[in-house]
């Protein structure tokens, strides 16, 4: 063990980050979910990423918990304490661990060459040995050699053992053997860090109140919860990482709030499709039957669907996709989170499309948007792209808690009746009565004169087929209306003002907000003023264009290689090209502060110089 | 050119039970090929469904791409329609079913829209057992790109340049049946009195009903040497049962039971008097139904009829617990929980 003589120079109290390296499918994530749990219980805001490998069993997998006592929303980038149960990454975990930091390891067995470090604590404990003194089976083991380090953690930093208790008893419920059987691997843990490590330690979890009022929750469940909420009755999706849980989580929703206790009929409809081109299909079939309805997927999911997405477009059913962006291209890195579908879904299919979108930054305004979008899909009959991505959907993020108005009504749009049919002479499915580009549509089942045939083929204002050229474009051109129309009605840009007047602005888009906004607090302190503009839906808002106006000189700030949410600038308002410049994140990491900090601080660099 | 409307005159035509005659139940004017055995199934659904007394707004159109999916638009002109992409009306047609069961659900396709693009589809719509009719227009070849083999085309038929199909035909019923429809038959757009009682039947069958019609295609598949030509058909044409449907158990008669024929009761409504014509072919019995249409052909003959059928399957609304009541009329009260559950949901996450 190698203890660093200056190091309770600096200690850090709610403020570090915790790391642990652990092979893919030991059953490593209830452990890990426990201790930021608990941390987050203790009233210290706490930031969570999951970095996992496409795989079922083998690969590494890292977790990450940061802990903020101010508040951020972001990861940190570096890691003071590492938990490196994986003996295959143990070199890298161990050049990873910032200096004056500490790595636990488990000492069952030896790992030579690789205390190389003199600048950290690296502290052994036989963490395995221990477990597999006290448990029998090997399954068991493991599990809670897991928790065993769970133990260590607490007895290195100070975690609140009662706190872990609490949330075991949760967790297991009334399995009174189950909860001692973890509790005791637990105080393993503590007993072997208190033997091995007596010297006092510099990273400390003391109890705060920060944490009220606030849910530590997924973006995908979150989503889910706001489909339940709008009054979604059906979905359709084909299993792909890492939008399945949000299949998942309507699930668990629906079977709790959805299920009529007395004959076990279900007020929902889940199908699980043979593939993504029929999981849309069926979406557009229910929406098309007057249901709310959506499919979650990922970009290659997008891809398959998009001859059906034209249709939905050109046809004017309503449609909720979510899209859980991960990298691509083709397969790229499925358990990596990107935001690299911005263009493909804003223009999805073949011919002349533009859609609706709706980007969300974290797991509350998945919730909120999720049920907008059921809104805006109803209002405009069209397809509407729910924009999220891996770190906001799989990852468990701390939020205030969702609030709901019980007087909300969903916005169906523009739908004729039976006893509206019944009196009007004749009815013609796109036909602009009232001048704002949008239709009358009806629902099969109401009323012969309802009737109308849905075609993806060219036709006119009355739905009849049609090969002529004004009848062609007349339709055309009234759907570029109705979607400009849809700019100002899509959740709207947030603006972030600097503490000075400054001609310089950062836009960014979904979960790259926390990021930014701890960046732009760094720029802050060197003297740097940036305001800031969170794009939240497309089509753009005019508010946008004025910001970029406004400013000299703007950092585009986005996850993906092309610079998309730029391209997408340029291309749809009058900006300046040569304004906006491009700050792209794509290594498949959750945004890294750091990185935005450095890079718009580089470039005023050289601009003064 | 844009879509024509067909006129409707009606003076002095029977009505049915809805007072409807059977102009009301015809669609707008045909744009295919003077001939094409699609129009005769078309006429065949008009007289089916207005002999059915079917109120124009309970019905659903489905359709996918071709020359048999434009027909959606070809008949029942007062019901809903949509005209999917290819290959994909069942998918369409299963989430429209599921979230509002009262409704028929009509499905037209071809043999390239369901057998080669749409194989997938056609395929796990069977296997959720959806309760739709879902017609097959299946002239062997495509139409509408002029002439290319589809994937029903028989080894050796030729095109009409002479070049045969050398690839293994896939036929729709022998998949259906191993699949596990509960309804499966094939017809002949030629043979109107045995296609009616079909898609009578096939309507009023709870679950997928499979009807796979031979239906010529005369501009590109009606030369000497197509074995899905009329005249190739007429010659083949061999009916193993023979089907009657009749709309209420008052009207069975004794004469089927003498001849050793069977009735089967459908769930929604209606009866199926079967009669065999085939001394040994029972319409119960799926191993011999598989068997029978995976024999060689003897002399080329071409199987119809109503060749399997079971009337017990549970379909998907039932697989999927749905409730009575269609889930596209459910009120949004019975469907959001509300800001109290809400916030005891939320207590797991804090």
């Amino acid at each position: 063990m190698n203890v660093v003589a200056d190091i309770q120079a600096d200690v850090r109290v709610n403020d570090f980050v915790i790391k642990i390296a652990n092979v893919n499918g030991t059953g490593s994530a209830s452990a890990n979910g426990l201790l930021m749990k608990a941390i987050f219980r203790m009233g210290v805001p706490v930031v969570g990423k999951n970095l996992f490998p496409s795989n079922i069993q083998g690969l590494p997998t890292w977790y990450e918990i940061r802990l903020t006592k101010d508040s951020h929303m972001a990861r940190s980038g570096s890691t003071e304490f590492m938990v490196a149960m994986n003996a295959e990454t143990y070199a890298q975990d161990l050049k990873e661990v910032a200096p004056g930091g500490y790595l636990l390891y488990d000492n069952t067995w030896p790992r030579p060459d690789l205390h190389a470090r003199s600048d950290i604590s690296a502290i052994g404990v036989p963490l395995a040995r221990l477990c597999n003194a006290e448990f029998d089976n090997a399954r068991t083991r493991v599990l809670m050699k897991n928790m065993a380090y769970v133990g260590a953690v607490a007895g290195l930093t100070g975690l609140d053992v009662g706190v872990i208790r609490g949330l075991v008893e949760e967790m297991f419920g009334t399995k009174a053997h189950l909860i001692e059987a973890n509790m005791k691997a637990i105080q393993i843990g503590l007993d072997a860090i208190a033997e091995v490590h007596k010297e006092p330690v510099s990273l400390k979890i003391e109890a705060m109140d920060k944490t009220a009022g606030h849910v530590m929750i997924d973006g995908n469940t979150a989503a889910a919860l706001g489909c339940l909420y709008a009054g979604a009755t059906f979905g359709a999706w084909y299993p792909i990482t890492p939008s399945t849980s949000l299949m998942d989580g309507f699930k668990m929703v629906c079977e709790k709030y959805r299920v009529d206790k007395e004959t076990g009929r279900k007020n929902y409809c889940i199908i699980q499709a043979e593939d993504e081109l029929a999981s849309v299909g069926m979406a557009i079939g229910a929406s098309w039957n007057g249901a709310r309805s959506f499919t979650p997927t990922s970009g290659p999911g997008i891809s398959l669907m998009s001859e059906f997405i034209g249709f939905a477009y050109y046809g004017e059913v309503p449609l909720v996709l979510f899209d859980v962006q991960r990298a691509g291209p083709s397969t790229g890195l499925p358990t990596r989170t990107q935001q690299c579908d911005l263009q493909l879904a804003a223009y999805a299919s073949h011919g002349d499309t533009k859609h609706i979108c709706v980007y969300p930054a974290d797991p509350k305004e998945c919730f909120e948007m999720a049920v907008q979008a059921f809104d805006l899909a109803d209002r405009f009959q069209t397809p509407v792209f729910f924009m999220t991505d891996l770190d906001i959907g799989m990852n468990d993020w701390m939020v205030p808690e969702f609030d709901w108005d019980d007087s909300f009504q969903p916005d169906r749009g523009k739908v004729l009746g039976k006893d509206e049919l019944e009196k009007i002479e004749k009815y013609y499915r796109y036909e602009d009565r009232d001048g704002d580009a949008i239709p009358y549509r009806t629902i099969p089942g109401e009323h012969p004169k309802g009737a109308y045939f849905t075609r993806g083929s060219g036709h006119n204002w009355k739905g009849g087929y049609t090969e002529d050229g004004g009848e062609y474009k007349e339709v055309l051109d009234r759907l570029t209306r109705k979607w400009e129309s849809a700019a100002e009605v899509v959740p709207g840009p947030i603006i972030v003002e600097a503490a000075e007047p400054t001609k310089r602005a950062i836009i960014s888009i979904g979960g790259c907000d926390g990021a930014v906004r701890e960046a732009m607090t760094r720029l802050q302190k060197d003297g740097v003023h940036v305001n800031y503009l969170r794009v939240r839906g497309f089509p753009f808002s005019a508010e946008i264009e004025s910001f970029i106006d406004a400013h000299e000189e703007v950092y585009v700030v986005e996850q993906n290689r092309d610079a998309q949410l730029r391209g997408m600038l340029i291309g749809e308002t009058n900006v300046e090209k040569s304004k906006l410049v491009p700050l792209l994140d794509y290594a498949g990491m959750p945004a890294d502060p750091t990185f935005i900090y450095e890079g718009v601080k580089a470039h005023c660099l050289n601009a003064e110089a | 050119m844009t879509s024509m409307v067909k006129p409707k005159i009606s003076k002095h035509l029977p009505t049915n039970e809805l007072g409807l005659t059977i102009r009301n139940y015809e669609g707008s004017m045909s744009t295919l090929c003077a001939g094409c055995g699609h129009d005769s199934v078309t006429a065949a659904l008009v007289q089916a469904f207005w002999e059915l007394s079917l109120a124009p707004e309970s019905a659903a159109k489905v359709s996918g791409i071709g020359c048999s999916s434009k027909t959606t638009a070809y008949f029942m002109g007062q019901s809903h329609g949509i005209n999917t992409v290819h290959g994909r009306m069942p998918s369409v047609a299963t989430g429209a079913n599921a979230v509002n069961g009262d409704l028929h659900y009509i499905g037209i396709s071809g043999d390239g829209d369901s057998l080669s693009i749409g194989f997938g589809q056609f395929a796990h719509a069977i296997r959720r057992n959806l309760n739709m009719l879902y017609i097959i227009e299946n002239n062997g070849v495509y139409g509408l790109t002029k002439g290319q083999f589809s994937a029903s085309a028989d080894i050796g038929s030729t095109t009409k340049r002479g070049i045969p199909n050398e690839q293994t035909p896939i036929d729709p019923c022998v998949q259906a049946l191993t699949l596990g429809a509960g309804f499966v038959a094939r017809g002949f757009s030629g043979d109107k009195s045995q296609l009616v009682p079909l898609i009578k039947a096939g309507l009023m069958h709870r679950g997928f009903a499979l009807i796979d019609v031979v239906s010529p295609c005369v501009t590109f598949n009606d030369h000497k040497g197509s074995t899905k030509s009329y005249a190739h058909t007429y010659k083949y044409y061999h009916p193993l049962v023979h089907t009657d449907f009749v709309a209420d158990a008052d009207e069975i008669t004794g004469e089927y039971e003498a001849d050793g024929g069977m009735s089967v009761t459908l769930h929604d409504g209606g009866i199926l008097n079967l009669r065999k014509t085939a001394s040994d072919y029972d319409p119960r019995d799926k191993a011999q139904a598989i068997d029978t249409l995976m024999q060689p052909r003897e002399n080329g003959e071409i199987r119809t009829g109503l060749l399997y059928v079971d009337e017990n399957m549970a379909d998907m609304h039932e697989a999927n617990a749905l409730p009575d009541q269609p889930l596209n009329k459910v009120a949004y009260k019975d469907l959001c929980p509300g800001s109290d559950a809400l916030g005891g949901f939320l207590k797991g996450y804090c």
